[in-house]
């Protein structure tokens, strides 16, 4: 019936349609579970996607959700080009949230302006320091680096609740596991007041920017591409693939602990056991629906952030479940990966391709 | 002596379902594929075990229930990976992240509904002798289905042609394909049976062990299930040892919070995670013998030429 061709070059063509292919499908598939769920599927996309867009404070929400998922898509990006699978963002996340917290509540109720970019570089340190441990045992002792970092996750997520309800604890807070509210220079400078978007978009922004530059015109960056394109050609060309791993450990590491630190500084507030939501692992699906590249990671964390407050403006008018949200971005993944084909293979008819496969 | 068979028991009940998910992963892997959705198949085996079993009133339909749920989510990874030829990393985690979204949606109207468990079965007479008698002939039939998949599979791998052909496969497909063999079937059926066992393991969690839905509930039981079966350097007997030292290890962290030692549970919780990085660590330190082991053509895209 049909084969598969390899093409010589991916196809640029299709690389960037099948994001939108994935999109509409997944809307397609999407209403089909609406229907079985009982809700009337034209009206439930058209919540999910219109309502986002109502007001400026919605807007504002957009850009809230949007800066961690960028932050993290954009350092999971250089590793996932390079073929190095840092799934632990979740727990780097969770770490620059505590360690850049602590700092904050160390100094509570001190007026610096040193204190936030103290803070900022605590948590990209702490990051990079949780991200650096599947770095080192992969690299020293070959331990698979998805496993490892992905096992901290639930370490950190253990250490953060453990720190909340122990040393940590709001001394005014009834026992509560959750730290004391953030105040004053501890607290995120906001981008527009009356909304929760804070100036960490625009670090993101330049996150997405130095990561163009890096991967167009430095040689790490050549370095990270030619690593996962051609692995054999890489070790030839004499540069160390250990180089390479700890360094975009390192930078996920980081971005991700400093889009903890956000959080936790910023729409959250205080350190609390829930502040990972998952972002962390969201952020896997912007970095391919953005096809790892800064330009459409940024664009992809939008996306992303349109079905997050989508998904909650349906929970709420439409009385649908809020998994929805987690089922529509896993769906979306799949498609576009499946999606994929097209671009790197060429469909030809053929006759007798069952028998042969 | 009761004490002793208290954490025993324990420790079998904690490793059973990494015995399920652990034993099928490692024949997807001998087949070449490597899935890291496991948690995504184990934790929907775990909600449509509970769905089933809740609406049927029937325990057998619900283990089944699981079994299919589990292989339906394999082969559509197996659609993705095989078929349109995805890179198997990316799409094991969106298996994962899929199948935690859709069996928290799928379940999200059974939390804090509640089943009968599967009730035990007692041997007559075995039951009875001292010490080996409960621990190894009363219990769930899911407990000794776990180790008669395992045996079925050591069998199977090692003393038949089928078993023969699917390592072959997992070792050159190129060359399993040049002689004939079809190798994106074999794959598929590997998968499917990987699935299935990977529901099966999700199932017990929540029809044997806690007969109850909670979202999440697998908490991670389908990536240790993964650094098994390297710890098993892909080996059924070594899965059966694997297991069960991770069982152990969850259970006496229990045992441990239980005797009321002065350290916060959220520490002894992280045991069974930080284990599993130094049992990696101590597997893979030792390079010679694991590349000896793992199945050559593991994780690459199979595409047949011409």
């Amino acid at each position: 019936m049909i084969r598969l061709e390899r093409r010589p070059e991916p196809s640029k063509i299709m690389l960037w349609l099948t994001p939108v292919l994935a999109m509409i499908l997944t809307i397609l598939v999407g209403m089909v579970l609406f229907t079985i769920l009982g809700k009337d599927p034209v009206q439930t996309v058209a919540v999910i996607f219109l309502s986002p867009f109502s007001d400026l404070y919605n807007l504002s929400e957009l850009i809230v959700k949007a800066t961690p998922l960028i932050l993290i898509a954009i350092g999971l990006s250089l590793g996932f080009r390079a073929g190095i699978w840092n799934i632990g963002a979740e727990g780097q996340f969770t770490i620059g949230a505590l360690a850049g917290g602590a700092t904050a509540l160390a100094f509570h109720g001190m007026e610096a302006l040193w204190l936030m970019p103290l803070m900022w570089v605590v948590g990209i340190a702490a990051g990079m320091a949780w991200a650096a441990i599947p770095a080192f045992l992969r690299t020293r002792f070959g331990a698979n680096e998805i496993l490892v970092s992905l096992m901290l996750v639930y370490v950190a997520t253990l250490l953060l609740s453990a720190m909340v309800t122990g040393p940590l604890r709001d001394p005014d807070g009834f026992n509560f596991p959750e730290s004391r509210l953030f105040e004053g220079s501890a607290t995120m400078p906001l981008l527009l007041d009356g909304t929760r978007a804070h100036i960490g978009f625009i670090a993101a922004l330049v996150a997405a920017l130095a990561a163009w530059l890096l991967l167009g015109r430095h040689v790490v960056g050549f370095q990270i591409r030619l690593l996962g394109e051609a692995p054999r050609a890489a070790r030839f060309a004499g540069f160390l693939e250990s180089r390479v791993i700890w360094f975009c450990l390192l930078v996920s590491g980081g971005l991700a602990g400093l889009a903890g630190l956000f959080e936790a500084t910023g729409p959250v507030g205080q350190l609390v056991p829930g502040l990972p939501v998952g972002y962390g692992f969201t952020a896997i699906i912007v970095a391919f629906l953005g096809r790892l590249n800064p330009l459409g990671i940024i664009i992809a964390g939008f996306v992303m952030a349109v079905t997050y407050l989508g998904g909650e403006a349906a929970e709420i008018s439409m009385q649908l479940p809020n998994a929805v949200t987690a089922v529509f971005q896993g769906l979306l993944l799949f498609f576009l990966l499946g999606m994929d084909v097209l671009s790197t293979y060429r469909i030809r008819p053929r006759p007798g391709f069952w028998k042969a496969a | 002596m009761e004490l002793l068979v208290n954490i025993i028991l324990g420790m079998m009940l904690a490793a059973t379902p990494l015995l399920f998910a652990a034993t099928g992963e490692l024949v997807v892997e001998r087949a070449g594929v490597l899935n890291l959705g496991v948690e995504g198949m184990m934790v929907m085996g775990a909600v449509a075990g509970f769905i089933v079993t809740a609406e049927s009133g029937s325990h057998l339909a619900g283990i089944v229930g699981a079994a299919l749920a589990g292989g339906a989510m394999a082969l559509l990874f197996g659609l993705m990976t095989q078929v349109l030829l995805a890179n198997q990393v990316a799409s094991g985690l969106a298996l994962t992240i899929f199948g935690l979204g859709l069996s928290a949606l799928l379940g999200s109207g059974y939390s804090g509904f509640s089943i009968p468990a599967l009730p035990r079965i007692e041997i007559p007479l075995l039951a009875d002798i001292p010490f080996l008698g409960p621990l190894l002939f009363n219990h769930e039939p899911m407990f000794y289905l776990s180790i008669a998949l395992l045996l079925l599979t050591g069998w199977f791998l090692t003393r038949t042609r089928a078993g023969l052909i699917l390592k072959a496969v997992g070792e050159n497909h190129d060359a399993a394909h040049a002689i004939g063999h079809k190798v994106v079937l074999i794959r598929l059926l590997a998968l499917a049976w990987g699935g299935a066992l990977a529901g099966l393991g999700g199932a017990y969690l929540s029809i044997a062990r806690t007969p109850l839905w909670s979202e999440d509930m697998t908490a991670g039981r389908g990536w240790i299930a993964l650094a098994i079966v390297v710890f098993a350097g892909w080996r059924p007997g070594r899965a059966l040892i694997g297991a069960y030292l991770f069982g152990g290890v969850t259970i006496l962290q229990l045992h441990v919070q239980g005797l009321g030692v002065a350290i916060p549970s959220q520490y002894l919780s992280m045991l069974p995670y930080l284990v599993t990085i130094a049992v990696l660590v101590a597997i893979s330190a030792n390079p010679t013998r694991q590349a000896l082991r793992a199945p050559g053509s593991l994780g690459r895209t199979f595409h047949a030429q011409g």
